[in-house]
């Protein structure tokens, strides 16, 4: 079953087409991994999904629903959430309140303002348990600010997850932390979206974190779609290997 | 046609000053990235040392003399500009806007009143000058030719500038600081040194704003909010950062203010304050500006 | 005790109120031991407050800084100067229903404009349309006044006239308590808007616009809301303090009013709630103690406000509090 199908999406910027003619589709209950080199439109294709950017033509189809023109906030509403590659955080906010937050607008509550928010037991307990699932709750209190990379590159899709969507795109959820870290990020993250049954699409660079942790693996170059299908096939794919692993591996 | 030509000049005349005033300031933001609001100040100060110096230190000299003393004001002002800005300013460039606006905001009022204290609370006019010019005879009605004078000299100032900026090696650096401070200092621009300038440059043009409108018109204390809030309109029109804009900002504000002061006098200034709201709106950078 | 438990207590409005409690009473002794002068100068103070208040919603927590908030403070003013001259009504209760109309619609509408910028557009913006206001209450005399502006008696107080009193004695203890109760109300609502959801999603929308979107803020909409309070919160400061001054003047809608809004919060410090109510207060006093010993008054609020900024950038109360935090720290 597919969860999100786009059909011919363009976005160019000024003569470049930095996103050409794609259809590009998730399925339900999977972690996708999105790859190509810099430049290859592949942040620029999340982009488009998400609603940052909008499309210069296509179509976005999530879950037989026309989104295509829905602002940010009616694709938030119908399921798709996103993080981002460089960190984008309440940096004066604590942990526990990014999160918290994330819930409070998705149950429309940030619409009052005649109610504290520290009275909503219910919100913060879930906020916590957010955390405890990506294993942040030791410093629920700190402000964003004073986290490590890796704790930040974690909150940050806990504060997409939090909005419980049925499909999460991350942006390159591993760059910038050590090789060290990787796993650990990638394994919560993983965990998560597995348990919960929805769908995960995620850029990525490394190679070894793409093979080991996806179902299936779509390929860009030049903004266009190169190869799509499991770690075995995008493995032994002669476009992949000459246009990305060639780059990637160097 | 003869009565729309005394309107033109009256016209010209008001955006000559504007232009002075507003280009100073919005060179200073291009290049420094702060909205000065004492600015309107420096031109005030400009305005008080050439009347000082025009009406009381040479008092009774012959014109000639005096056109040559004219110009102190702008001297005066570009020397408190050299003084102020590595001493107050430079410690806020790393810090967030709303400081800048506030220091900026400080010195308006500190300036107000050294201004308030060395002149003392009077309107200090230099009469003189404008009285020694004479007038031409325009449709049968004096025009005084000292204001021609001004028209020129703002005209003389516009052109002058635009050579500093486009043709001068020092115009390079300066449009380059402004592009991008990082890279310009990087490549060995000293933006200290830049800073400086640029500031002491845009509060010449202030003070030479001041200078030439004092013979015609007294120098008072508020002088300087009044011309700060105007030339706030002209560089909103014109874009922030923006000389070109300046320019033609002033051109229209002075259009604008010397119909309105003929035609609609209770709303001349709601109709150029909604002019700038609606010209930030359509354009947020000005009709000169640079999206940032 | 669980995280979460930790979480949330220690943020628990028991803490504030053990610091609110002394100081509300203190403020309602205030007259019965103070000069009449000192209680006018406190209630002007209190109301100076409340008008700041409404300004740091926007600066403190939305991450706008306005420089035109002289237009919602004038607007609540002239809202009950005009409703003396052409309605000749009396009671300070219908004025201030007045004046919440007066400037939530100006504040609909100046917001609907503003709100699509940030930074210094925003700033510059609000202040030209601020000036719009000064400049036709400035040249429609007829009707305002012009620059000698428009007096307004001392109001009725829930129906009861001052009657027979002298009228600083009625402004020094009647109307002080009047304010009072409105500055406790202002107070309690702004700290529940703060603490609010929405007012966390203001906060998210501070720290990073781009993030508040992508969990489904809508950033526009909320930052015209926060504008729509903060301008009624300035314009009930204004309905407020008309009555005590006696006279309205453009001058309380021009520009440098505004500033001096600013100036009172960044005083205190805006990232504090109480900051802007703590330098209202002290702006206060510090304006009436400038203005009665010299006629360089603004050389002396100008050089404090340099200084400040130069060296106090938290303001009176977070650099108290980092004081008290240092210390608490130590001991």
């Amino acid at each position: 079953m597919s969860l999100l199908v786009t059909r011919g999406l363009v976005k160019h910027f000024g003569d470049t087409h930095a996103v050409d003619r794609v259809d590009f589709t998730v399925r339900e209950r999977e972690v996708l991994a999105l790859i190509g080199s810099n430049g290859a439109g592949k942040t620029t294709l999340v982009n488009l999904i998400s609603g940052l950017l909008r499309p210069d033509g296509g179509r976005i189809v999530f879950q037989d629903r026309d989104v295509t023109h829905l602002s940010v906030h009616g694709r938030i509403e119908a399921g798709i959430a996103r993080s981002f590659q460089l960190v984008n955080l309440f940096d004066r906010l604590s942990m526990l309140d990014n999160v918290a937050l994330a819930i409070f607008s998705r149950q429309g509550k940030t619409r009052k303002l005649m109610a504290l928010a520290d009275a909503d037991r219910a919100v913060w307990e879930e906020a916590i348990e957010i955390l405890r699932l990506f294993g942040l709750e030791a410093k629920a209190r700190v402000p964003a600010a004073g986290l490590s990379q890796g704790e930040r590159k974690l909150l940050d899709v806990a504060v997409a997850y939090a909005l419980r969507p049925k499909l999460l795109f991350l942006d390159e959820p591993t760059s910038g932390v050590s090789t060290r870290e990787k796993a650990p990020i990638m394994d919560t993250i993983t965990s998560v979206v597995r348990r919960e049954g929805i769908s995960a699409a995620i850029i990525e660079h490394d190679m070894d974190v793409v093979f080991n942790y996806s179902d299936r693996i779509v390929a860009m170059h030049q903004g266009a779609i190169l190869a799509d299908g499991t770690p075995a096939e995008i493995r032994v794919n002669e476009a992949v290997a000459i246009n990305l692993l060639g780059t990637t591996h160097a | 046609m003869d009565f729309f030509f005394i309107h033109l000049l009256n016209a010209l005349l008001s955006a000559a000053t504007l232009f002075l005033i507003a280009g100073g300031l919005s060179l200073i933001y291009g290049v420094m990235r702060i909205v000065n609001l004492a600015h309107g100040n420096l031109y005030a100060f400009g305005a008080y040392v050439t009347a000082w110096t025009l009406g009381r230190a040479l008092a009774g000299a012959p014109t000639p003399l005096l056109y040559l003393a004219l110009p102190a004001g702008a001297v005066g002002a570009a020397l408190l500009g050299a003084v102020l800005e590595p001493t107050l300013l430079r410690p806020f460039y790393k810090r967030a806007e709303e400081y800048q606006l506030l220091v900026t905001f400080g010195l308006l009022m500190i300036l107000g009143d050294v201004m308030h204290f060395v002149w003392g609370p009077y309107p200090l006019s230099a009469s003189a000058l404008w009285e020694n010019s004479g007038s031409v005879s325009i449709a049968g009605n004096p025009y005084p030719n000292y204001n021609l004078v001004v028209i020129a000299i703002g005209g003389i100032a516009a052109a002058f500038l635009w050579f500093f900026v486009y043709k001068t090696r020092f115009g390079v650096v300066l449009r380059a600081t402004s592009q991008n401070m990082r890279m310009a200092s990087a490549l060995g621009v000293d933006v200290n040194r830049m800073y400086v300038q640029a500031f002491t440059l845009g509060c010449f043009m202030a003070g030479l704003g001041g200078a030439i409108i004092v013979p015609s018109q007294s120098a008072v204390l508020d002088m300087g909010v009044d011309a700060l809030v105007l030339s706030f309109i002209v560089v909103v029109i014109g874009g922030l950062g923006s000389l070109e804009g300046a320019l033609v900002g002033a051109l229209i504000v002075g259009v604008v203010r010397e119909a309105g002061i003929a035609w609609f006098p209770e709303i001349e200034l709601a109709v150029l304050y909604l002019m700038a709201a609606a010209v930030l709106l359509v354009r947020p950078a000005g009709l000169f500006g640079r999206a940032t | 005790m669980s995280t979460l438990a930790v979480a949330v207590e220690s943020r628990s409005p028991v803490r504030r109120l053990v610091w609110a409690m002394p100081v509300a009473a203190a403020l309602l002794v205030y007259p019965w031991v103070a000069s009449q002068y000192q209680a006018m100068l406190l209630a002007y103070g209190l109301v100076m407050a409340i008008a700041a208040l409404g300004f740091n919603l926007l600066l403190g927590y939305t991450g706008l800084l306005s420089f035109g908030h002289s237009a919602f403070f004038g607007v609540g003013a002239y809202t009950v100067a005009l409703m003396v001259k052409y309605l000749n009504v009396g009671s300070m209760e219908l004025f201030l229903v007045g004046a919440v109309v007066g400037s939530a619609v100006v504040a609909g509408i100046f917001g609907f404009v503003c709100v699509r910028y940030t930074r210094i557009f925003f700033g510059i913006l609000t202040l030209a349309l601020s000036q719009v206001l000064w400049s036709l209450a400035f040249k429609f005399f007829w009707v305002t006044g012009g620059t000698d502006g428009l007096r307004v008696p001392t109001p009725m107080l829930v129906g009861f006239s001052g009657g027979k009193t002298d009228k600083i004695e009625f402004l020094a203890h009647a109307y002080y308590y009047y304010v009072l109760v409105i500055f406790f109300a202002c107070v309690a609502s702004m700290w529940v808007i703060v603490s609010s959801p929405f007012g966390k999603a203001l906060q998210a929308i501070r720290d990073n616009e781009t993030r508040a979107e992508f969990v489904g803020i809508q950033v526009r909409r909320y930052r015209w809301v926060a504008f729509l309070v903060s301008g009624v919160f300035t314009g009930v400061a204004g309905a407020l303090w008309v009555p005590l001054n006696g006279l309205i003047t453009p001058e309380n809608l021009h520009w440098t009013f505004s500033g001096k809004i600013v100036f009172m919060t960044v005083l205190g410090g805006f990232s504090a709630f109480a900051g802007p109510i703590i330098g209202a207060v002290l702006y206060n006093y510090l304006e009436a103690y400038a203005v009665g010993n010299t006629v360089y008054w603004q050389f002396v609020l100008g050089t404090v406000l340099v200084v400040l900024v130069l060296s106090l950038p938290t303001g009176v109360v977070g650099t108290a509090d980092r004081l008290i935090a240092r210390w608490g720290g130590r001991s």
